[in-house]
């Protein structure tokens, strides 16, 4: 199992015949991704890259049985798109696009509310590298090779910090089931908790390194979740100890702007829920060797 | 992007919120011809700066002659102001704001925020004005007033009228407080702002409400719609290598460490920083290169981070994705031969084509400490720092 994705899920990706869509939609399917079609207004009826172009995604769905989106959509138009997504009923839209104004953002998640809970639209992203459910799918803009199938799930809002992660674990022998970049933006369309919960889930995925970093409350809001809710091991860290207050570092969602917001209070608030914190970003993979060590030993003894 | 207080002041009278009559001024004649024009008989002359508490550093004085207002101007223009909110040195004034005091009886305190947990957008309100809204929650939480904006209606005027009755004032006054409080949410959605204070905002003695200050932060990944917005930018309030960075679309974040750092992703880039003082160094800088490191943008990256003369030893780190190691060994490379770089050099590349990348770096004959894991990287940044420091006060 994995989360999200695997090697049948139906995808499309809007915005098919742009360069920068075509080079990772080609990426996309030589990692095994099941891609039916393309999205583009106005193309409609054309084949792109060998693949059925469509003016909608509900035509896409209606044609191809279209489930999953990935967007290469320039911001003006990114909310748009996702929302389109969402009242065609697609299960999942990944959204690549950085620089989205945070108030479209605000809609979007709004627009996502107005369906019930089980036919809602997972969004992921944006501002992300997307997901990758290695050797199954991917839906995103990273490099395959650096990942390995196995059993950590890996939620990051950075995109190349997941990419340490995954080349570290890699190193020690450890695979993932799936890896999701949620992106670094203000508002996300999903959170370190929505996915935390897919994985305590996922019968494969035996335990979780999440990655977060200064600004905002969803790494507090995931740890507490975790004390309650989650069985298996969860591996945290923090990016930005060193970051000044009040500027924003790159992303725009990494600013420390309100009590809670710093890296050395998220990494104190992980502990306190009985994550197990990377006491450095060079030892992702070392830490969740040691966890995955531990847990495996105590199972063992339970068995 | 942040904007002045009379720029702010500007966009809110647009929409209905009331201010009082003011202009600004480049130098100490325009204040005075500034305050004959507004008429009155006292001013309050205000260093334009982006910063907050500018009171509490002498940035804001009252005056009741010309010959004050000439004198106010004066000192303020041309100085750097130093608040307890910006850098150690302080902000460039380059303008004054000229706006005929208005006596008041009572201070409140209005906020628009956008409420990261929420995902919407708070309103917050206090009848203690003046002071810091963190102050206000510390001393008297319940003297708070907050409410959340349904994104698909947008602030209703009841909502507002809430906030104003519990502010305490009478009816004649709510209607006034309510269309300013309406008024304001507006500027706040329309402009796509992230931050709106109108601290404070004050009740005066004809039954008057008046945004007396005015702070507006606007959301950069929406300036593309918003022209007026991006044409009130003011590149002197910023680092001048920050701002430099934005010109080349670069993200720069300048530190007082002394081990510059070129990272490729946000998330690496304060991972690396990170990684530095976990080694025992300090960073200089933040910046990301972003996704397509081309040999122009690290060129012009190492220009950025060697004007920095805090710096000892340079780290590159890229964990190559989209792009690949030996473009960017190859803009390294290139950046090396013409910056004449003096200070070591430690780079770690990761990623698509890595083994190509270390080739290159490996046969450019170019003194370039190579690490192939970001814990060996930062060691190797934080000694070669060490080293150099070492060298040269030898030296001496």
């Amino acid at each position: 199992m994995s989360i999200l994705i695997d090697e049948k899920t139906r995808i499309i990706v809007q915005g098919l015949t742009s360069e920068k869509a075509t080079f990772h939609a080609k990426d996309m399917i030589a990692a095994g991704s099941n891609i039916v079609g393309g999205v583009v207004p106005g193309k409609g009826g054309r084949t792109h890259i060998g693949l059925p172009v469509f003016n909608t995604v509900k035509e896409a769905v209606r044609e191809v049985g279209a489930e999953a989106s990935i967007t290469f959509v320039a911001p003006a138009f990114a909310a748009d798109a996702i929302m389109e997504c969402a009242d065609a009923g697609l299960k999942l839209v990944c959204s690549i696009t950085d620089g989205i104004p945070a108030q479209d953002m605000m809609r979007v998640k709004r627009y996502l509310m107005r369906y019930p809970k089980e036919k809602r639209t997972m969004m992921v992203g944006p501002n992300c590298a997307g997901i990758i459910s290695p050797g199954k799918a991917m839906l995103g803009i990273m490099p395959p090779h650096i990942y390995m199938r196995g059993s950590v799930g890996v939620i990051s809002r950075s995109g190349t910090l997941g990419y340490e992660a995954a080349a570290q674990m890699k190193a020690l022998g450890i695979g993932i089931t799936t890896s999701v970049g949620i992106g670094g933006d203000p508002i996300n369309g999903s959170s370190f908790l929505d996915h935390l919960a897919l994985f305590n889930n996922d019968d494969e995925t035996e335990a979780v390194l999440m990655i977060g970093e200064i600004g905002g409350p969803q790494e507090a809001e995931a740890a507490a979740w975790v004390k309650d809710n989650m069985t298996k091991p969860v591996v945290g860290f923090v990016a930005g100890l060193t970051a000044p207050k009040g500027r924003r570092m790159g992303h725009a969602g990494a600013i420390i702007s309100a009590a809670g917001d710093s890296a050395a209070e998220k990494a104190e608030i992980m502990r306190s829920f009985g994550l197990t914190v990377a006491p450095s970003p060079s030892e992702f993979g070392a830490t969740m060797a040691q966890v995955l060590a531990k847990s495996q030993a105590s199972h063992r003894v339970s068995a | 992007m942040d904007i002045h207080e009379y720029q702010a002041k500007q966009l809110l009278a647009q929409y209905g919120v009331a201010v009082a009559p003011g202009a600004v001024a480049f130098t100490p004649e325009q204040a005075v011809y500034v305050a004959t024009e507004l008429g009155g008989s006292r001013w309050a002359v205000k260093a334009q700066i982006h910063s907050g508490a500018r009171g509490k550093a002498g940035g804001i004085k009252l005056c009741s002659h010309y010959k004050e207002v000439r004198q106010a101007a004066q000192d303020l223009i041309g100085k750097r102001l130093v608040t307890t909110q910006n850098a150690p040195d302080g902000q460039p004034v380059q303008r004054v704001y000229i706006e005929v005091a208005t006596p008041y009886e009572k201070e409140f305190y209005l906020g628009f925020v956008l409420d990261r947990k929420a995902e919407r957008v708070r309103v917050i309100a206090s009848k203690h004005g003046g002071m810091e809204i963190e102050e206000i929650v510390k001393t008297d939480p319940n003297a708070v007033i907050q409410i959340v904006v349904e994104p698909a209606v947008g602030l209703q005027a009841f909502q507002a009228r809430e906030i104003a009755f519990q502010l305490g004032l009478n009816i004649k006054q709510v209607a006034r407080a309510t269309t300013t409080i309406l008024g304001a949410y507006r500027a706040f959605r329309d402009c796509d702002a992230l931050m709106l204070e109108i601290n404070p905002l004050v009740l005066t003695v004809d039954d008057n409400i008046l945004a007396l200050d005015a702070k507006m932060s606007f959301d950069d990944n929406a300036l593309f719609r918003r022209p007026n917005i991006a044409a009130m930018h003011d590149s002197s309030q910023q680092d001048p290598r920050e701002a430099q960075a934005a010109e080349h679309n670069l993200n720069y974040i300048g530190l007082d460490g002394e081990i510059g750092c070129i990272v490729n992703g946000a998330g690496l880039a304060m991972a690396t920083m990170d990684m530095i003082k976990h080694a025992g160094g300090s960073p200089a800088n933040f910046l990301d290169v972003g996704g397509g490191a081309s040999p122009e943008r690290v060129a012009t990256a190492f220009r950025l981070v060697l004007s920095d003369e805090n710096v000892k030893s340079v780290l590159v780190n890229i964990f190559a994705g989209i792009n690949r190691c030996d473009w960017v060994a190859e803009g390294v490379v290139q950046a090396v031969k013409e910056t004449e770089i003096k200070v070591p050099l430690v780079v770690r590349l990761a990623g698509t084509n890595v083994e190509a990348g270390r080739k290159i770096i490996k046969e450019s004959g170019i003194p370039i400490i190579s690490a192939e894991t970001l814990g060996e990287a930062a060691a190797k940044a934080v000694a070669a720092c060490r080293d150099y420091k070492a060298s040269h006060a030898a030296a001496q």
